[in-house]
């Protein structure tokens, strides 16, 4: 099962901003982009149009994993505001 | 909101066991929760421990939204294509009372905010606390969204990420070192075919860790814990581990650890009902400087109170006692008239005379035994092969099992490393 097709299952209260913010330069100074492979809910991308990392911040479970993880620090990452983002049913 | 005692930040189990105790004396509280309702943003493995709990919080037990009474423990150490399974049983596990219980946090969470309300509690959803009120250096309160709300102490228990335990000086930013995310599915069974599936009596349950392969030789491992209706499966990874190595995508993993024979069996024909993630501290209490301030005290998650021992792995019985003996160290401050950072440092005192920092300092440095990725690789290898020469049956003749015992443990006793991985192992 693809995770696409298991964030759909939740239920998510979108913000109309984002959350996360990447900062481009430091994501194209970087190599390793360790944000395509450690989110769990698999947010992060390239994106095929302008070749930038791309986060898809409405299917966001709130770990923080990415903020952690990043080597360069790129991410500036806040939880959503009260009432927004994911609503565990069952946790 | 004028005259309050104390605001709490977050509904997870420190934040509700700190408002449900201070409600429950009389103080004048506040917790506020950025959710829809405490738990919309708690998720665990899970499996809480209560007898550490009991003397905190005895009278919550009886009516509280618990899944299973674990009565079957089993360990799986899993190499590619092999794996050893170890399973514990014991009526002490039931009896003189039950031990633990797998817990879904949504509900259960939901459930303690409704219990802090009865005693008095004011539990807000669906705000975010984005600062600390301070005066002279002095914590006075909080700013909610923009609205400052005063109060005499403010609680953290924000969480694992703790914003706000930076923000008043007592913590570092959680390093990559010291966390794993822990991600899983809930997957729906019926009841009695749980209860077939993994030969339980009615109403217990089983508790399943996995490590080795699954996590391709990273720091972590599997687990499985049967619920009423459902099952939580998931994966437990090492932050640091995973970057270093970064062996697949993250998903991919427990799509592979779920396509296991060992696993697939037993999740079949389950409906998904909910996929979640969460980070969890694994010796993050290294970034804590302070556990109290002027008007601030730090408990559960954000104070980096978890054990991962291996074998048992513990956070939430951590988070309520803390949140409840935060609760006792504000009624005492309270009765003093003094919030003052010398006056709460009796919540540290509390802590020390507690399981939370006893065990703590006695275990503190479990993870970086964990850490080693031998633990992932190696040693689940050495233990399936030395089992499949036990079971197997060739078509020669067959070796005494004293010489193929011999053989193996030469094998492992003449590596230096094993005897590193042994010395450091008296920290478990």
């Amino acid at each position: 099962m693809k995770v696409e097709e298991k964030l759909a299952l939740g239920f998510f209260r979108t913000d109309d901003r984002s959350h996360i913010v990447l900062d481009q330069e430091a994501c194209r100074a970087c190599d390793l982009k360790v944000c395509l492979k450690i989110c769990p809910a698999g947010l992060y991308s390239i994106s095929e149009e302008t070749g930038e990392v791309v986060v898809e911040y409405a299917g966001c479970l709130e770990c923080g994993t990415c903020l952690l993880a990043c080597p360069k620090g790129a991410i500036r990452w806040e939880y959503p505001r009260g009432g927004y983002g994911v609503q565990y049913r069952y946790g | 909101m004028e005259g309050l005692d104390a605001v709490v930040v977050g509904g997870g189990l420190a934040g509700l066991a700190a408002a449900y105790r201070l409600a429950k004396d009389g103080l004048a509280v506040i917790l506020f929760e950025r959710g829809d309702h405490p738990g919309s943003k708690s998720m665990t493995g899970g499996r809480l421990y209560l007898e550490p709990v009991r003397p905190y919080l005895p009278e919550l037990w009886e009516e509280a939204p618990l899944e299973r009474m674990v009565t079957k423990e089993r360990i799986t150490a899993m190499a590619e294509g092999a794996s050893v399974t170890f399973e514990f049983t014991s009526e002490g596990l039931r009896r003189p009372q039950p031990h633990s219980w797998t817990v879904l946090r949504s509900p259960f969470d939901r459930w303690f905010g409704e219990k802090v309300a009865e005693v008095g509690g004011f539990v807000i959803p669906q705000r975010k606390v984005t600062d600390l009120l301070k005066e002279d250096g002095k914590v006075v309160g909080v700013v909610a969204e923009g609205e400052e709300i005063p109060a005499q102490v403010v609680i953290l228990a924000d969480g694992v990420l703790s914003p706000l335990g930076e923000k008043a000086g007592l913590r570092g930013p959680l390093d990559p070192r010291y966390a794993a995310v822990g991600f899983k599915e809930v997957i729906r069974l019926e009841q009695g075919e749980i209860e077939k599936r993994f030969g339980l009596r009615e109403g217990e349950g089983l508790a399943h860790l996995f490590f080795g392969s699954i996590t391709k030789g990273v720091f972590g491992g599997g687990f499985l814990y049967t619920n009423r209706e459902s099952l939580s499966l998931g994966l437990v990874v090492g932050i640091e581990a995973f970057t270093e190595r970064l062996p697949a995508e993250m998903p991919e993993l427990l799509e592979d650890f779920k396509a296991r024979p060992e696993v697939a069996p037993l999740i079949e024909g389950g409906e998904l009902l909910e996929y979640s993630a969460h980070l969890i501290p694994e010796g993050a209490h290294r970034v804590v400087k302070r556990l109290y301030g002027d008007g601030v005290l730090l408990a559960g998650d954000a104070a980096g109170f978890a054990l991962n021992h291996g074998i048992t792995v513990r956070g939430m019985d951590f988070a309520l006692a803390s949140g409840a003996l935060a609760a006792q160290a504000v009624k005492e401050a309270k009765e003093r008239g003094d919030f003052s950072s010398g006056s709460l440092a009796r919540y540290e005192e509390l802590l020390k005379g507690s399981f939370v920092l006893k065990d703590m300092e006695a275990f503190g440095h479990t993870s970086e035994v964990l850490a080693h990725g031998r633990l992932y690789d190696r040693y689940p290898y050495f233990l399936c092969s030395l089992a499949e020469e036990f079971f197997r049956v060739g078509a020669g003749p067959k070796e005494k099992i004293s010489r193929t015992l011999w053989r193996f443990a030469k094998d492992l006793l003449l590596d230096s490393k094993t005897w590193k991985d042994l010395w450091r192992m008296r920290e478990l």
